[in-house]
C-alpha cells in the first residue's frame, strides 16, 4: 500500500519533529521539506501510470459501515501534489530561515505544516467520498491550529475561530450531502458514482435529492474556496505568519474547495444545480475580489483578496464543464499555487527587511533590492496573464473555452472573465507599484534578504516560467483530467491545447484588452477604486451578526436557565422527566400480570426502612441528618440487592455510598448546619412537594411496567453465560465489564475521569488564579508586533 | 501507587526524632511517618483511637483491595469495588492524619495516577489490534503450578487494573479537592470551627 504509506509517514514525520525542532529549528523544517520534496518525485515518477488508469491504494477502515481509506492518485491529484508536496517542500525551506532562531513558534508550525502536508495530501488523493470528508476536516482542524498559532493574541484567535466555523460548516453540510448521495448512489466511492451519473443510472427518480444532496456538497466546497458570500474569512486568516499563509491561502488549503468541484465536477457538471452556483458565485467573487483588491494598503491582504478573485476563477472554470475549461482549470490551478506562493513569500521578505508591509509607507525598495524586484515582477506577470508566463497560458485557455462555447452562457462567462482579469492586471499593478516604486521622499530601509528567503520565491517562479514554456507537458496532465469532459463545439474545440501561441485571435485580444485596461485603471482610477462600496452590505457585518446573534442567544438562555438554585435545576430535570416520558409511560405502559408484594420475608423490613428514611428525609432540618438519611436509603437499597443475589451490585452500592457519605461530609464542613429556611412558604412548598411526588411515582411506575415488559428471553444473556468461561471468568458480571461490555467500561471510567478533574478545577481554580498572579497576556491586535515576535 | 517508598523510613525530609531527644510533650508523635503525618496534628484535632485503627487497618485494607481486584473474576469484587476498597483506606488515612497529609516521600498527583489508569485500560483494549486481533479481545493462559493447582492469566485483568487504578485515582482526587482543599480555603478564610460548622 504505497499510496497510503506516504500519507502516512507525514503523520510519523510530524510526531517526530516537534524534538527535532528543540534539537535544530532549520533540520526540522529541512525534515519537512525533504518528505514533501521525497513525496514529489514519487508523484513524478508514478505519473505515467496516474495519467493512464491511476494509481489505487485502499484499506478496509470499518467494512461494515462501508468505510474505507481508498486513496488514488490521478491526473488532478497530480496536478495537486506539484502545488502540495512541491511548493509546499519550498515553504518548508522559506519557513526554516522565515522563524527566528528564539521564536517559540518554530517547533510547532513545524509539525503541523507538515500534518498539514499530510492531511492535504489525503483529500487530493482520496477516492471516496468518505475519506474526502475526514481529510478535509483534518485540514480544516489543521489550518485552524496553523492560523491560531499559539493563541496569544486576539487576531490570531478570531481569524482562526472565524476560519475554522466557517469551513467546518461547510464541512458539515458537506457531510450530510456525501450521506445523502452515498444513499441514493449506494457506493461512496467518486469513480463508481461518476460512473453512474454520466450513464444516467444515479438515482433517476429522486432528482430533488439528488439536487438537495449537490448543493450540500457545493456548500463546502464554497466555504472552503472562500466564495461568495464566505470569503471574509480568508484575508482574515492572513494574520498567520507569512509562511503559513504562502501555503495554506496561496497552494493549499483553499483549493480544497476547488478540487472538490473538480472532482465531482466529470460527474454533475450537466446539472443546472451544480453549475449555475459554481459558475455564478465563482464569477461574482472574482469581480468582488478583484476590486476588494484594489483597496488594500496591506501587501498581504491585497494578495489574500487576489487570492480570493482568483478562486472565484478557478470555480467558473472546473464548473462549468467543458472540456477546455477544465483544461484550462488545471493550468491556471497550477499557474496559481506557481505565482502566489512566491508573492507571498516576497511579502515575507519585504517584511522581515522593512518592517512594514503597508504599501503607503514602502518606498524606493525596486532600488535597493532589485533581485527582489525581478522575482516580484516575475511572478506578477503570471498573476497579470502575461507571457511567456503559465498564467498566460491558463488565462488564454480559459477565454477561449467559454469563446469556443458561445451562446449566452459562453459570451455573459467571458466578458465577466475578461473584467476579472481586468481588475487582476490593476492589483497586480498595484501590488508591484506599492512594493517597489520610488513615491515618497523617504525611502525604507531594505536589509538584505537572506537567500534562505529568497531562493525557494526564486525556484517557485521559475518554475512557473519555465511551465509556461513546457506547456505541452502541462497539457498531459490536463488532458488526462479533461479526458472524459465533453469537447463542446467544433472540431477545433476537441484538438484545442494549452500552448504559449495559438495565433492571433479573439483570446488574444481579450488579453490585451485586459492588460491595458488594467494598466489604465491603475493609473487613473484611484478616485473610483478609492470609494466605491456598497453600502449595509458586508459579508464581514453578516458573519459578525450570526456569531454575535448565537452568543446573545446562548447568554439569554443560558441566563434563564443557569439562575444557580439546585431547586430549580432539580425542577427542570424532574419536569423533563414527567413531560417527556411520563405520557408514554401512562398511554402504552401494561402492568405486569402478576406482581407480588414480595418475594422474600426479609424485602419488607428493608424496604420498610428504605421507605421511612426517604419519608424522614422530607422533614430533615439539618444537613447532617440528610445526608445520614440518603445514606440509609442508599444501605437499605444495598441491601435489597443482597436479598436479591446480587452480591456485586450490593459491593459496589455498599462501597459506592460510603464514599458519596465521606464527600458529602467533606462538603458539609463548609456550609451551613442547617437549611435555609426553616419554614419556606406554602407557594414555594407545594409545588416542590407536588413536582417531587410525581417524579417518585413516575420512577416507581417505571420500574414496575419495565419490570413486566419483556416478554421474550433476552437475546444477549444466553450469550454472555455461555461465553464467560471462554472469558476466563466465572463471574458473569465482572466478563461483562471487562470482556462483553469493555468498550461501555471505558466510557464509562472516562466518564469518572471528567467528573475527577471537573471537581478539582471547580474547588481548586480559584487557588490556582490567584498563585498565577496578574500576569496579562497582551493580545494586542497590532499584527506586526506578533510578527515581530515570529521572527525572534 | 504508594508503594515501597511508603514503608521507607529513612525520608531525606523528616527528621526521625532520636530517643534521647524526646520530649515529654511529644511522646505520642507519631513516628512511622509510612503512614500518618510526621507532624503532629492539633492536639484537639486528634483521636488516638482512629489514628491506631487507620494504622492497623490501612495496610490491611489495600492487601484486601487487592484481592477484591484479583477476585473480580470468580466472585464479587473486580476492579471497581476494589479501587473503592483501596479509596476508602485513604479516606480513612485523611480522616485520621488530618488535611495536610503528606503520607509518603513520594508525592502522588492523582490526575496522573487517575491518567495512568485510564491509558492501562484504554491500551488493553487497542493492544490486540497489534497481535493481529480485534479490539478488546482477550486471552487467557493457564499457568500450572504443579501441586500449587493452577493460575488462569487473563488479559482483561489488565483492563480492571486499569479500573482499578482510575477509582483510587478518583478517589485521592476527592480528597485532594474536597479534603485538604476546601479544609485549607477554610483555613485561610480564617474559619477554623469543628468539622460540619456552626450556622452562619
Amino acid at each position: 500500500m504505497p499510496v497510503l504509506a506516504v500519507v502516512a509517514a507525514h503523520l510519523v514525520l510530524a510526531l517526530c519533529l516537534p524534538g527535532l525542532a528543540r534539537y535544530h529549528r532549520r533540520l526540522a523544517f529541512g525534515a519537512g521539506a525533504v518528505l514533501l520534496a521525497g513525496t514529489l518525485v514519487w508523484a513524478v515518477v508514478q505519473a505515467p501510470a496516474a495519467l493512464g488508469p491511476g494509481v489505487t491504494d485502499s484499506l478496509e477502515w470499518a467494512p461494515e459501515l462501508g468505510l474505507r481509506l481508498s486513496l488514488r492518485l490521478d491526473a488532478l491529484a497530480l496536478a495537486m501534489i506539484v502545488l502540495v508536496s512541491g511548493v509546499g517542500a519550498l515553504i518548508m525551506v522559506y519557513a526554516a530561515w522565515y522563524f527566528g532562531p528564539r521564536s517559540r513558534d518554530a517547533a510547532r508550525s513545524a509539525a503541523l505544516l507538515v500534518t498539514f502536508a499530510g492531511m492535504m495530501l489525503g483529500l487530493v488523493l482520496a477516492d471516496d467520498l468518505l475519506t474526502l470528508y475526514v481529510f478535509w476536516e483534518l485540514t480544516s482542524l489543521t489550518s485552524f491550529l496553523l492560523v491560531g498559532q499559539g493563541g496569544q493574541y486576539r487576531e490570531n484567535r478570531r481569524a482562526a475561530v472565524q476560519a475554522l466555523l466557517v469551513t467546518v460548516f461547510g464541512g458539515l453540510s458537506m457531510l450530510l450531502g456525501i450521506v445523502l448521495l452515498g444513499q441514493l448512489a449506494g457506493t461512496y466511492s467518486i469513480p463508481e458514482i461518476t460512473a453512474a451519473s454520466t450513464a444516467g443510472t444515479l438515482a433517476p427518480d429522486e432528482p430533488v435529492l439528488l439536487a438537495v444532496s449537490l448543493v450540500l456538497i457545493l456548500m463546502g466546497a464554497l466555504t472552503k474556496s472562500a466564495q461568495l458570500p464566505f470569503h471574509p474569512w480568508l484575508p482574515y486568516a492572513m494574520a498567520a505568519p507569512t509562511p503559513i499563509s504562502a501555503y495554506l491561502h496561496a497552494a493549499s488549503m483553499v483549493k480544497a474547495g476547488v478540487v472538490l468541484v473538480a472532482r465531482l465536477g466529470p460527474a454533475f457538471a450537466v446539472h443546472a444545480v451544480w453549475w449555475v452556483p459554481v459558475v455564478g458565485l465563482g464569477l461574482a467573487t472574482m469581480l468582488l475580489g478583484g476590486w476588494r483588491a484594489l483597496r488594500q494598503t496591506d501587501l498581504k491582504r491585497l494578495l489574500a483578496f487576489g487570492t480570493v478573485s482568483q478562486l472565484g476563477f478557478l470555480m467558473v472554470l472546473f464548473g462549468a464543464g467543458s472540456r477546455v475549461a477544465a483544461l484550462a482549470g488545471i493550468a491556471m490551478l497550477l499557474a496559481h499555487g506557481l505565482f502566489k506562493a512566491p508573492l507571498f513569500m516576497v511579502v515575507g521578505a519585504i517584511d522581515k527587511a522593512c518592517g512594514t508591509r503597508d504599501l503607503r509607507e514602502l518606498c524606493g525598495l525596486g532600488r535597493r533590492r532589485r533581485g527582489l524586484a525581478v522575482l516580484g515582477t516575475l511572478a506578477g506577470l503570471s498573476m497579470a496573464g502575461l507571457p511567456p508566463m503559465l498564467g498566460f497560458v491558463g488565462k488564454e485557455a480559459a477565454y477561449e473555452a467559454f469563446l469556443l462555447e458561445g451562446g449566452v452562457r459562453g459570451w455573459i462567462v467571458a466578458l465577466g472573465l475578461l473584467t476579472g482579469s481586468l481588475l487582476t492586471v490593476a492589483y497586480t499593478a498595484r501590488f508591484l507599484w506599492g512594493a517597489f516604486a520610488t513615491k515618497g521622499t523617504r525611502p525604507t530601509g531594505g536589509d538584505p534578504v537572506p537567500l534562505g528567503l529568497s531562493l525557494p520565491a526564486w525556484l517557485c517562479a521559475l518554475t512557473g516560467l519555465a511551465a509556461g514554456f513546457a506547456a505541452p507537458l502541462v497539457q498531459e496532465i490536463a488532458a488526462a483530467y479533461a479526458r472524459p469532459l465533453p469537447p463542446l463545439g467544433d472540431p477545433y474545440a476537441a484538438q484545442y491545447g494549452l500552448a504559449l501561441w495559438h495565433g492571433i485571435g479573439l483570446a488574444l485580444g481579450f488579453t490585451l484588452v485586459a492588460v491595458v485596461g488594467g494598466l489604465l485603471l491603475h493609473r487613473y482610477g484611484s478616485a473610483l477604486t478609492g470609494q466605491a462600496k456598497i453600502p449595509g452590505i458586508s459579508a464581514q457585518r453578516g458573519y459578525e451578526a450570526v456569531v454575535t446573534g448565537l452568543e446573545r442567544f446562548a447568554i439569554a438562555l443560558t441566563g434563564r436557565l443557569q439562575i444557580g438554585s439546585l431547586p430549580v435545576y432539580l425542577a427542570c430535570i424532574l419536569i423533563t422527566l414527567i413531560v417527556l416520558p411520563g405520557p408514554v409511560l401512562a398511554l402504552t405502559g401494561a402492568l405486569p400480570e402478576s406482581q407480588e408484594p414480595y418475594h422474600s420475608i426479609m424485602q419488607v423490613p428493608v424496604g420498610l426502612m428504605v421507605i421511612v428514611a426517604a419519608l424522614a428525609l422530607t422533614r430533615a432540618r439539618r444537613r447532617f441528618t440528610a445526608v445520614l438519611l440518603v445514606g440509609a436509603v442508599g444501605y437499605g437499597i444495598g441491601g435489597l440487592f443482597v436479598i436479591d443475589g446480587a452480591p456485586d451490585l450490593a459491593l459496589a452500592q455498599f462501597l459506592v455510598e460510603t464514599l458519596t457519605l465521606v464527600a458529602f461530609v467533606f462538603v458539609l464542613r463548609r456550609l451551613p448546619a442547617h437549611f435555609d429556611e426553616p419554614e419556606t412558604e406554602r407557594r414555594v412548598r407545594l409545588p416542590k412537594a407536588a413536582v417531587a411526588a410525581v417524579g417518585g411515582l413516575l420512577v416507581a411506575g417505571t420500574a414496575v411496567v419495565l419490570s413486566g415488559a419483556r416478554v421474550l428471553p433476552p437475546a444477549t444473556t444466553d450469550a454472555f453465560v455461555a461465553g464467560a468461561p471462554q472469558a476466563g471468568a466465572t463471574n458473569l458480571i465482572s466478563a461483562i465489564l471487562v470482556d462483553f461490555r469493555a468498550l461501555d467500561t471505558i466510557g464509562e471510567i472516562t466518564i469518572l475521569l471528567i467528573c475527577a478533574a471537573g471537581t478539582a478545577s471547580l474547588v481548586l481554580a480559584t487557588r490556582y488564579d490567584k498563585k498565577k498572579g496578574g500576569t496579562v497576556v497582551d493580545s494586542g491586535s497590532g499584527s506586526p508586533k506578533h510578527e515581530q515576535e515570529v521572527l525572534g | 501507587m504508594t508503594t515501597s517508598r511508603q514503608y521507607d523510613d529513612t525520608r531525606p525530609g523528616g527528621p526521625a526524632p532520636a530517643p534521647e531527644e524526646t520530649h515529654w510533650s511529644a511522646w505520642d508523635q507519631p513516628s512511622g511517618r509510612w503512614m500518618l503525618p510526621g507532624a503532629c496534628p492539633e492536639p484537639r484535632e486528634r483521636t488516638l483511637v482512629l489514628e491506631a485503627a487507620a494504622r492497623l487497618l490501612f495496610p490491611t485494607v489495600l492487601v484486601f483491595s487487592v484481592f477484591l481486584l484479583f477476585e473480580g473474576h470468580y466472585g464479587p469484587g473486580g476492579g471497581f469495588s476494589g479501587g473503592l476498597v483501596a479509596g476508602l483506606a485513604f479516606v480513612l488515612r485523611h480522616i485520621a492524619g488530618g488535611a495536610d497529609d503528606p503520607g509518603s516521600t513520594m508525592r502522588i498527583r492523582p490526575p496522573a495516577v487517575v491518567g495512568t489508569g485510564l491509558i492501562i485500560s484504554v491500551l488493553t483494549g487497542l493492544a490486540p489490534v497489534l497481535w493481529g486481533g480485534s479490539v478488546f479481545e482477550s486471552a487467557k493462559w493457564r499457568l500450572d503450578l504443579g501441586e500449587l493447582g493452577y493460575v488462569d492469566l487473563v488479559t482483561s485483568l489488565l483492563l480492571d487494573v486499569g479500573v482499578y487504578l482510575l477509582i483510587i485515582g478518583v478517589v485521592l482526587d476527592l480528597l485532594r479537592s474536597l479534603g485538604s482543599g476546601i479544609a485549607r480555603d477554610a483555613a485561610r478564610a480564617g474559619e477554623d470551627g469543628p468539622p460540619g460548622g456552626g450556622d452562619r
